[in-house]
């Protein structure tokens, strides 16, 4: 057995069986390996990105870790926009690279590139092999590094000599499933001291928290608390439940962002207080008493002040705050954000966020929805109504066009039955539309919607807002591909919708095709997206339309 | 009243804080240390490593500058590194600092003896005598090289280089028991940190 055979009996032992890649001169001797084992499915991409964001998608839909491989040198740099996305997003993925003989390391040598030193930022971890016999050891250490604690990505460099070496050991079983740390006692008790003296409480829920759902809804419905979930925390807790309020942040609900400003106690758990979610951080929650619950330490403190920091995970607790509930009534609590509740944007007639709306309205509960970047992606967040967990995907961290359609793919491979839709923006759609021909190839039965409104639109939005309508190089009406023929070349199925009549026809016919098939909604470009909180502003500077953004300037 | 885990960290004056970081000697591991300083804006202030009794592992002595909350997230984001195997704040706990320095004076008939003098007083050695320089070696905390150095200035200074500071910390415990050297796996697959206390 050479290293390269080694690797794929490692992946193989892991149960790791789908492995998103693109061959190149450094990896030729992983992909002559491959051929002696039929059980390991290689998926062909067309560019390593969509390797890398096709791995994210699998990862968040089944959470299972994903794989992804590229060659040296330029097949390992277009894997960094996937890597970064889901360091900030703390998605598990390990990246294999290979790389020039290690004789060759250091020399500059055709397709080298230091993966390791340019990944060292945004990996939790990366590793260059630097023999076969180590291969599965670190190989099996980055899985179970991917997975444990805050989720991340590894990187693995393989120089190809190393790949050819001999190995000669004994593939390692995997590592049990590390066990995630419990909050301590003391931490819950001073948290549920507090929390039982609440008058105005609310629970605010990230995407650390994406497997602690039913811990989740049970510990908000024990305490009659309402709960906010963030952008990546969508589908935690049931959209539309009498105590759900919505998403914060820049485009969050008006009933979750009053909240957060009037609110007494704010019990966090599993998020970061991304500046997106918080505003102006010292105006923030700053009438809370603020309970933040993460596994990750180094995250407790770092942007918001946590008056009581409970490091553990989030499932665990959920359920020590669900042991001891005290039914907290507040009526005039409920009433008011009941009051804000009602306050949400009505989309005109003919309008991306029409468009999205009849989108979404079709989605079973059991659908995965990937979305790519911009003013589609908030409006989809504003308008899904998700009832489970881990039907969401989109790039929340790092803000990455291109991610929405090879996270499909990854989802649509990862969790096989499953419906799978990508809602994307024309600009968007434009950085990994190449992945149209992994569609074809594996016939994968990806549903996209381009919401197509000619331009950039959010920093076309921001270009209104806050730069006098200058609307410099977001313009794309000029040049875009004829999408329905784009497709078409690929060999896939398409339909277009100019209106909202259209709209209803051309969404059956999209869902109902059997395959792969692409909707390109023709929407109006002048809308924006509100409620808008504008950048650097605090949560209760919120504006709900665009008259109201525009006198504020 | 609830406690808080990192102390009331909201209006700390900036200051120099000492810790040692413990490492696996791993390539490449100085950048990854450096470059997460670097990358998140915290300033390193004197840095020494060296290797330590135990194989494969490396110690640090780092100072860092900045209020305690900058102090706070370098240390928990160093503990998150897999390479670390432990980070000490020296604030925890009493400790022995030191620095060497290695200073070149420019000596005349004159001056000689008055430098050499004042050499004595601070037991500085001498560990290069040319006909127009001295060469001194100093050992000692920071105000005591600080100090030797400005006594040393009006003679004239061709060059200096100090080491850094590097610390341990007192009594008889070593700040990490031998066995966690062992094992070979890295520590990443353990928590990195104990629960929080309040």
């Amino acid at each position: 057995m050479n290293g390269a055979q080694a690797l794929w009996q490692t992946l193989i032992n892991h149960n790791i069986t789908t492995v998103f890649g693109y061959p190149g001169g450094a990896v030729i001797p992983l992909y002559d390996a491959l051929t002696g084992f039929p059980e390991m499915r290689h998926i062909l991409v067309r560019h390593e990105q969509g390797a890398s964001h096709a791995a994210e998608g699998w990862a968040k839909s089944t959470g299972e870790v994903g794989v992804c491989l590229a060659t040296s040198g330029p097949g390992a740099t277009n894997l960094v926009t996937g890597l970064a996305d889901a360091m900030m997003d703390s998605v598990p993925i390990v990246a294999i690279t290979g790389n020039v003989p290690r004789a060759l390391i250091g020399t500059d040598a055709f397709q080298e590139a230091d993966i390791t030193g340019i990944t060292m930022p945004i990996t939790k971890h990366n590793y260059l092999v630097r023999s076969a016999n180590d291969l599965p050891r670190i190989l099996a250490e980055a899985i179970r590094l991917a997975r444990s604690g805050r989720p991340g990505p590894v990187l693995v460099d393989i120089p190809k000599d190393v790949q050819l070496e001999a190995f000669t050991g004994e593939i390692p079983a995997p590592h049990a499933r590390p066990e995630m740390p419990a909050p301590a006692q003391e931490a819950i008790e001073v948290a549920l001291s507090a929390l039982r003296k609440a008058q105005r409480p609310i629970l605010m829920v990230g995407g650390g928290a994406m497997d602690a759902s039913e811990e989740i809804i049970a510990f908000a419905k024990a305490w009659n608390i309402p709960v906010i979930t963030t952008l990546m925390g969508l589908g935690i807790f049931p959209a539309g439940d009498p105590l759900w309020l919505g998403m914060p942040g820049m485009h969050g609900s008006v009933a979750a962002n009053r909240a957060i400003t009037n609110a007494d106690v704010l019990v966090g758990i599993g998020l970061r207080f991304d500046d997106r979610v918080t505003g102006k951080v010292s105006r923030f929650a700053k009438n809370a008493t603020i309970i933040h619950v993460d596994i990750d330490a180094a995250e407790i403190s770092k942007l918001v002040h946590a008056h009581i920091p409970v490091r553990g995970d989030a499932a665990k607790a959920a359920r020590a705050f669900t042991a001891q509930p005290t039914f907290l009534e507040n009526k005039e609590w409920h009433a008011k954000l009941q009051e804000w509740k009602e306050r949400y944007v009505r989309h005109p007639v003919w309008s991306a966020g029409y468009a999205i709306k009849k989108i979404v309205d079709q989605l079973s509960p059991d659908d995965v929805l990937s979305t790519d970047v911009g003013q589609h992606q908030m409006l989809a967040a504003q308008l899904a109504r998700f009832q489970k967990p881990r039907k969401w995907l989109t790039s929340g961290g790092l803000g990455t066009m291109g991610f929405g359609f090879p996270a499909a793919i990854g989802s649509a491979l990862g969790v096989p039955g499953v419906r799978s839709v990508v809602i994307a923006g024309d600009g968007g759609f434009q950085m990994t539309a190449q992945e149209l021909a992994t569609l074809t190839k594996y016939r994968i039965p990806v549903k996209i919607a381009v919401i197509n409104n000619s331009f950039l639109g959010m920093v076309r939005q921001w270009q209104e807002l806050f730069h006098e309508n200058r609307y410099s190089e977001v313009w794309l009406g000029d040049s875009n591909p004829d999408f329905i023929k784009l497709a078409d070349a690929y060999g896939i199925h398409a339909v277009r919708a100019t209106n909202s009549e259209e709209m209803e026809s051309a969404i059956e016919a999209w869902l109902n095709h059997d395959g792969p098939s692409l909707l390109e909604a023709v929407v109006p470009n002048e809308h924006g997206v509100f409620p808008m909180v504008p950048a650097g502003a605090s949560l209760e500077e919120m504006v709900e339309t665009h008259e109201e953004a525009k006198q504020k300037q | 009243m609830s406690a808080n885990l990192y102390g009331d960290t909201t209006s700390s004056p900036n200051k120099d804080h000492i810790i040692s970081v413990i490492v696996r000697d791993e390539p490449r591991v100085l950048t990854r240390i450096t470059s997460m300083f670097a990358r998140r804006g915290f300033n390193i202030k004197s840095l020494s490593v060296g290797t330590t009794e135990n194989a494969g592992v490396s110690r640090m002595t780092i100072v860092v500058g900045g209020d305690d909350n900058i102090l706070q997230q370098a240390i928990r984001q160093l503990e998150k590194l897999i390479d670390v195997i432990k980070v000490i704040d020296h604030r925890e706990e009493k400790f022995v600092d030191r620095e060497l320095v290695l200073v070149k004076v420019t000596i005349t008939p004159e001056t000689r003896v008055e430098v050499r003098h004042i050499a004595e007083d601070f037991r500085a050695r001498i560990v290069d005598v040319g006909r127009y320089a001295l060469m001194f070696e100093v050992t000692g905390d920071e105000g005591k090289i600080t100090a030797f150095i400005e006594q040393m200035r009006p003679f004239g200074i061709i060059e200096t280089m100090r080491t850094g500071r590097v610390a341990l910390s007192r009594g008889s415990n070593a700040d990490i028991p031998t066995q966690v050297y062992t094992g070979g796996e890295s520590k990443s697959l353990e928590p990195v940190l104990g629960d929080v206390e309040i």
